[in-house]
C-alpha cells in the first residue's frame, strides 16, 4: 500500500517519457494512476464504514522511531478519495486546458508529485512522516504556482505562498515536536487516545499555538489569507486542485486529525471559532470587490476554509457532521467552478466577469454545469451545498462563547457568498451577449468531464443524501469526533431557525447581487485601507529582510580576508574563553620534562613564528611559516605519530607550493595598517595564542572522560581488520566525517576553479550583451 | 613560472614521477595496517604531478593525464566514497558499516573501507591538482 502510493513519485519521474510516447494525450494516460488509486480507496469503504481502522504498518528509520505507517480511517479515506478522485479529473482537464503547452510534462511531474505528497499527508500516522509530506506539498505547490515562470507576478506569488506556508511549517515542526514530547509518542493514533493527558500538559498552550500557526498559514486563515488569491497566478487546473480542493485543506485536515487529542479546551474553541468566523467574513467580503473570476472564487474559498475552521472550533457532534458535509460539498462545487472558470478563460480569453455575457447560447453545457455548481455554492435546495449550509447554521446556533459575533459573521458571509455564486453563474452566461477577446466555442470534452462529474455529484448527494451521509461521512465525522457518530442527512428539516436564516441570506444575497456594480464602486474607497492589510505587513517584512542582509553583507561579508579571520578569531576567543575561564577555573600542573633536542625544535618554532610576523617580504613570511610546519612534523615524529608526520609534511609542502603560486598574483608588499590596527592585531593574535595554550594545558590535566582511543586501539584489529588506528578511524570508525571532509575538499577545489576560471570578462571585447544570468 | 626548464629538475621529475605514483599506490594499499592511507597517498600523488607541472608546465602535464581532467577525478572519488556506503544496505547493517570479503584464490581482502580509501585518494588528488593547475593556468593567461 505504501509502495502503491509512493510509486506515484516514480510515475511522476516517468512523466516526460509518457510525453514522448503519447504526446498531448499523456494526461489521459497519467490520469489512470490516480483513478486506480481512487477505485482502490473506494473498495476499502465497506470496511471503514463498519468502523474499522485499517493500518498498514511499515518501518522507515526504526532507530529514530520514524515509521511510514499509513492509516485509513473515515477522515483519511474522505481526503484520500478527494485527492485521488479530483486528481484524476483534474489531470484529464489539464490535458485539454494546457494542450500544446511546451511545459506540459513539467506540469505533470509537479502535479503528480504533489498528489502523492498530499496522499502521504492524509494517510500518515507518524508525526515525522506527516511533516515531511506537509513540506513536500508546500514545495510542489511553489513549483505549480510559479509554473508560468516567465511571468514576474507568478514568480512573486509563488515565493509568497512558499514563504508563508513554509514559515508556518517551521512553527508546525516546533508544535509537532512538542506534541510528540508531551505525549511521549510520535504516532497520531496513540496521541489521539490520550487527549486528557495532553490537554493537562504544561506544554499544551505552546504546542497549540505552534500547531495553529502551521495550520492557519497552510489553510489561508486570517491574517495569513493573502497568499491564496495571489496563488491564482497558477494555471487553472492547479487552482482547482491545490488551492481549493486539496492542499489548502491540509491545515484543516491537521486540525481535524488533532481534534480528539487537542480539541475541546476553551482556548481551542474560542481561537478556532473566532478566527474561522473572521476568515469567513473577510473572504466573502473581499470576494465581491473583484471582477476577476478566479479571484472571486479564491476569496470564496477562503470563506469556506474559515467555515471549516469555525466548525472544528465549535466542536459539538453536530458541528462535526456539518464539518465533513461542508468539506465534501465545498470540494465538489468549488473544484467544478474553478474548472468552469478555466473553461471561460480558455474559450473567451478573459477572466473578467464583467466582460462576458450571454455565453449560454454558445456554451450550453458549460453554462449548465456552472449553474448547478453555483447553486450548490449558494446553498440552494436540492443541492448538496444546501445541506452543508443548513448544518453549519445549526452548529452556529449551538455556540456558547462569542455567540452573536459568530452568528453575525456567519450570516453575512453566507449572504455574500450567494452574491459570489450569482456573479459566477449569471454574469458570464446570461444577460446581454458581449464581445470577448476570443470568439467563444463550447469547451472540448476533456475539459467538461471534470466539472460535469463534480457538479452531478453535488446534485446527486443533494437529492439522495443517504449516499454520502450514512457511509463515508459518518465514518469521517466519527474519526474527527473521536467517538462514533450517527449521520442522518436530509434536505427537509422542517421550518426552523436555520431554514429561516437560509431564506433570509438568499434574499439578502439576491438584493446585494442586483446592486453589485454600485457596491463595488462604493467599496473602491476602501482600497487605501485594505492596501495596509496583512499583505503589506508581509511586504514590509520581506523588505526588512533584504535591508538587513544588505547591511550584514556590507559589515560581515565585505570580501576582506583579514576581516573574516578577525571575526572568526574574536568569536572563538569570546565563546571558548568564556566557557574556559568562567565555567571551569583553569587548573593545570606543568611537569617540565623536556629533552634537549625537543627544546631545540621548540626554539626553532618560536623563532620562525616571530620572524613570520616581522618579515618584510611575503616569501620570507611563507618560508618561516613553512619552517613552523616542518618543525611540527618533527615533533610528531619525536612522539611517534608517523601518519600525522607524513600528512603534516605533505600538506606543508603543498601549502608552500600553493602560496608561492598565489604570491605572484598579489600586488607589491606594502604596509597599509596604522599603528593602532597593529596593536589591535597583536592583542587579538596574542589572546588566541594564550587561549589555545591554556586550552591544551587544561585538557591535558583534566580527564573527565575515559579516552575513546583505548576502545579504538583495543578493537581496531578485531572489528575493523586494521592495525593502523589512524587509518581505521578515517575510513571506518569515522567514515562519515571523512566522507563530509572529501566533499568539503572537492567544494574548495571547485570554488578555486570557479573563481579563477569562470570570471566574467572584465573588459568585454565588443558591446555584445554579456549578461546572461542577470535574472538568475 | 609556467615551467622551469632546468635540466636537473626536468630529469629528476621524469624519473621521480612514476616512482612517486607507485609509492602513493603502495601507501594507499598498506594504509590499513601500516602508516599510509588514502589521504596521504593522495597527497603524494598530487606532489608527483605538481613536480611534473613545475618541470614541464600545464600542457605537458595534461598530456600525461590524457583525457582525465582533475575535476573528473574529484567526481570519481566522491562517487566511490558514496558507493562504499551501499553494500551495508543490502546486508541490513546501519549506514556505512564496513563489509569485508576475501577474494578466493589470491586471498586478497577486499572491503568497503578500501573502496572508500580509494575514493579519498582520488578526491584528494583531484582537488589538489585542480587547485594547482588552475592557479598555474591563470598565470599563463595573463600577459
Amino acid at each position: 500500500m505504501q509502495l502503491a502510493v509512493l510509486s506515484g513519485f516514480v510515475v511522476a519521474g516517468f512523466a516526460p517519457l509518457f510525453h514522448r510516447w503519447f504526446g498531448d494525450r499523456a494526461s489521459f494516460v497519467l490520469a489512470a494512476y490516480p483513478a486506480a488509486l481512487a477505485l482502490w480507496f473506494l473498495s476499502q469503504l465497506p470496511a471503514v464504514m463498519a468502523g474499522e481502522t485499517l493500518v498498514f504498518a511499515m518501518q522507515w528509520v526504526p532507530s529514530l522511531g520514524m515509521s511510514l505507517t499509513f492509516v485509513i480511517d473515515g477522515l483519511s479515506l474522505l481526503f484520500a478519495l478527494l485527492v485521488t478522485g479530483i486528481g484524476s479529473l483534474v489531470l484529464v482537464y489539464a490535458g485539454g486546458y494546457l494542450k500544446g503547452h511546451p511545459d506540459l510534462m513539467r506540469f505533470h511531474l509537479a502535479i503528480l508529485a504533489f498528489m502523492v505528497s498530499m496522499l502521504g499527508l492524509v494517510l500518515a500516522d507518524s508525526l515525522f512522516t506527516l511533516f515531511v509530506f506537509w513540506e513536500l506539498t508546500s514545495i510542489t505547490s511553489y513549483l505549480l504556482i510559479g509554473f508560468n515562470h516567465n511571468d514576474l507576478e507568478a514568480r512573486k506569488s509563488a515565493r509568497q505562498g512558499l514563504f508563508v506556508t513554509v514559515a508556518g511549517g517551521l512553527a508546525l515542526m516546533a508544535g509537532l515536536t512538542m506534541l510528540g514530547v508531551a505525549g511521549e509518542s510520535w504516532s497520531l493514533r496513540e496521541l489521539n487516545a490520550m487527549g486528557d493527558v495532553l490537554r493537562e500538559h504544561s506544554l499544551y498552550t505552546a504546542l497549540l499555538v505552534c500547531v495553529l500557526i502551521g495550520a492557519f498559514t497552510k489553510s489561508a486563515q486570517f491574517p495569513f489569507h493573502f497568499w491564496l488569491p495571489n496563488a491564482m497566478a497558477a494555471p487553472t487546473p492547479v487552482s482547482a486542485y491545490l488551492h481549493s480542493a486539496t492542499m489548502v485543506k491540509a491545515g484543516i485536515y491537521l486540525l481535524a486529525r488533532l481534534q480528539p487529542s487537542l480539541g475541546g479546551t476553551e482556548m481551542w474553541t474560542v481561537t478556532l471559532s473566532v478566527v474561522g468566523a473572521l476568515t469567513m467574513f473577510t473572504g466573502a467580503f473581499l470576494a465581491i470587490r473583484h471582477t476577476n473570476i478566479k479571484k472571486l472564487l479564491a476569496y470564496s474559498t477562503i470563506m469556506a476554509l474559515g467555515t471549516l475552521t469555525m466548525l472544528l472550533g465549535i466542536g459539538t457532534e453536530g458541528a462535526m457532521i456539518a464539518f465533513v458535509t461542508f468539506l465534501l460539498a465545498h470540494a465538489l462545487y468549488k473544484g467544478s467552478l474553478f474548472m468552469v472558470a478555466g473553461v471561460l478563460d480558455h474559450e473567451t480569453g478573459t477572466k473578467d466577469v464583467t466582460a462576458m455575457g450571454g455565453l449560454r447560447h454558445t456554451m450550453p453545457l458549460t453554462a449548465a454545469v456552472a449553474c448547478i455548481a453555483a447553486l450548490s455554492l449558494a446553498g440552494v435546495p436540492p443541492l448538496f451545498g444546501f445541506i452543508g449550509k443548513e448544518l453549519m447554521f445549526e452548529s452556529v446556533l449551538e455556540v456558547s462563547a462569542w455567540r452573536w459575533l459568530i452568528m453575525l459573521l456567519a450570516f453575512s458571509a453566507t449572504a455574500l457568498t450567494i452574491v459570489v455564486a450569482a456573479i459566477v453563474a449569471l454574469r458570464p452566461f446570461f444577460g446581454q451577449r458581449r464581445e470577448t477577446p476570443r470568439v467563444a466555442h463550447e469547451a472540448p470534452t476533456s475539459m467538461l468531464i471534470g466539472p460535469a462529474v463534480l457538479a452531478i455529484l453535488s446534485l446527486l448527494f443533494g437529492l439522495v443524501p443517504v449516499l454520502a451521509g450514512s457511509g463515508l461521512l459518518a465514518a469521517a465525522a466519527s474519526a474527527v469526533a473521536g467517538t462514533s457518530v450517527e449521520v442522518k442527512l436530509s434536505l427537509w428539516h422542517g421550518v426552523n431557525l436555520p431554514l429561516l436564516m437560509s431564506l433570509a441570506s438568499l434574499a439578502l444575497g439576491y438584493l446585494l447581487f442586483k446592486r453589485w456594480d454600485r457596491i463595488r464602486a462604493r467599496l473602491a474607497c476602501l482600497d487605501p485601507l485594505l492596501s495596509r492589510g496583512p499583505e503589506a505587513g508581509y511586504d514590509a517584512l520581506m523588505d526588512g529582510v533584504v535591508v538587513i542582509s544588505e547591511w550584514q553583507t556590507r559589515v560581515l561579508q565585505n570580501g576582506y580576508m583579514r576581516n573574516y579571520i578577525m571575526v572568526m578569531i574574536v568569536t572563538l576567543i569570546a565563546l571558548v574563553g568564556n566557557s574556559l575561564l568562567l565555567r571551569h577555573a583553569p587548573q593545570f600542573h606543568i611537569a617540565l620534562d623536556v629533552q634537549f633536542h625537543e627544546a631545540v625544535v621548540v626554539g626553532i618554532m618560536v623563532m620562525a613564528a616571530l620572524f613570520a610576523t616581522i618579515a618584510r617580504s611575503r616569501l620570507g613570511a611563507v618560508v618561516s611559516v613553512g619552517i613552523m610546519g616542518f618543525s611540527i612534523a618533527l615533533i610528531f615524529i619525536l612522539f611517534s605519530a608517523p601518519d600525522l608526520a607524513i600528512t603534516q609534511l605533505l600538506v606543508e609542502t603543498l601549502t608552500v607550493i600553493l602560496l608561492v603560486l598565489v604570491l605572484f598574483r598579489l600586488p607589491r608588499f606594502s604596509s597599509l595598517s596604522t599603528p593602532l590596527e597593529r596593536v589591535r592585531d597583536v592583542v587579538v593574535a596574542g589572546s588566541l595564542g594564550t587561549l589555545i595554550t591554556l586550552l591544551v594545558l587544561t585538557s591535558w590535566s583534566i580527564d573527565q572522560f575515559v579516552p575513546i582511543s583505548d576502545y579504538m586501539i583495543a578493537n581496531s584489529a578485531t572489528l575493523a581488520h586494521g592495525r593502523n588506528i589512524v587509518n581505521v578511524i578515517l575510513v571506518d570508525y569515522r567514515a562519515l566525517d571523512t566522507l563530509g571532509e572529501i566533499f568539503v575538499l572537492a567544494l574548495a577545489a571547485i570554488g578555486v576553479f570557479a573563481m579563477l576560471k569562470l570570471r566574467a570578462p572584465e573588459k568585454p571585447k565588443n558591446s555584445a550583451p554579456a549578461k546572461e544570468n542577470a535574472d538568475g | 613560472m609556467v615551467k622551469s626548464g632546468t635540466i636537473i629538475l626536468n630529469t629528476a621529475a621524469r624519473l621521480l614521477m612514476p616512482l612517486q605514483l607507485l609509492f602513493s599506490v603502495f601507501l594507499l594499499l598498506r594504509g590499513h595496517d601500516e602508516p599510509g592511507g588514502g589521504f596521504i597517498a593522495g597527497l603524494v600523488a598530487a606532489g608527483a604531478f605538481t613536480l611534473y607541472l613545475f618541470a614541464f608546465g600545464v600542457s605537458a602535464t595534461k598530456e600525461v593525464l590524457r583525457m582525465l581532467d582533475p575535476r573528473d577525478l574529484i567526481g570519481m572519488g566522491l562517487l566511490l566514497g558514496m558507493i562504499s556506503v551501499v553494500p551495508a544496505w543490502f546486508v541490513g547493517d546501519p549506514f556505512l558499516t564496513a563489509q569485508w570479503w576475501t577474494i578466493p584464490g589470491i586471498g586478497f581482502k577486499a572491503s568497503t573501507p578500501l573502496i572508500f580509501d580509494i575514493g579519498v585518494y582520488l578526491a584528494v588528488l583531484g582537488s589538489v591538482l585542480t587547485m594547482v593547475m588552475t592557479l598555474m593556468e591563470v598565470d599563463k593567461d595573463e600577459p
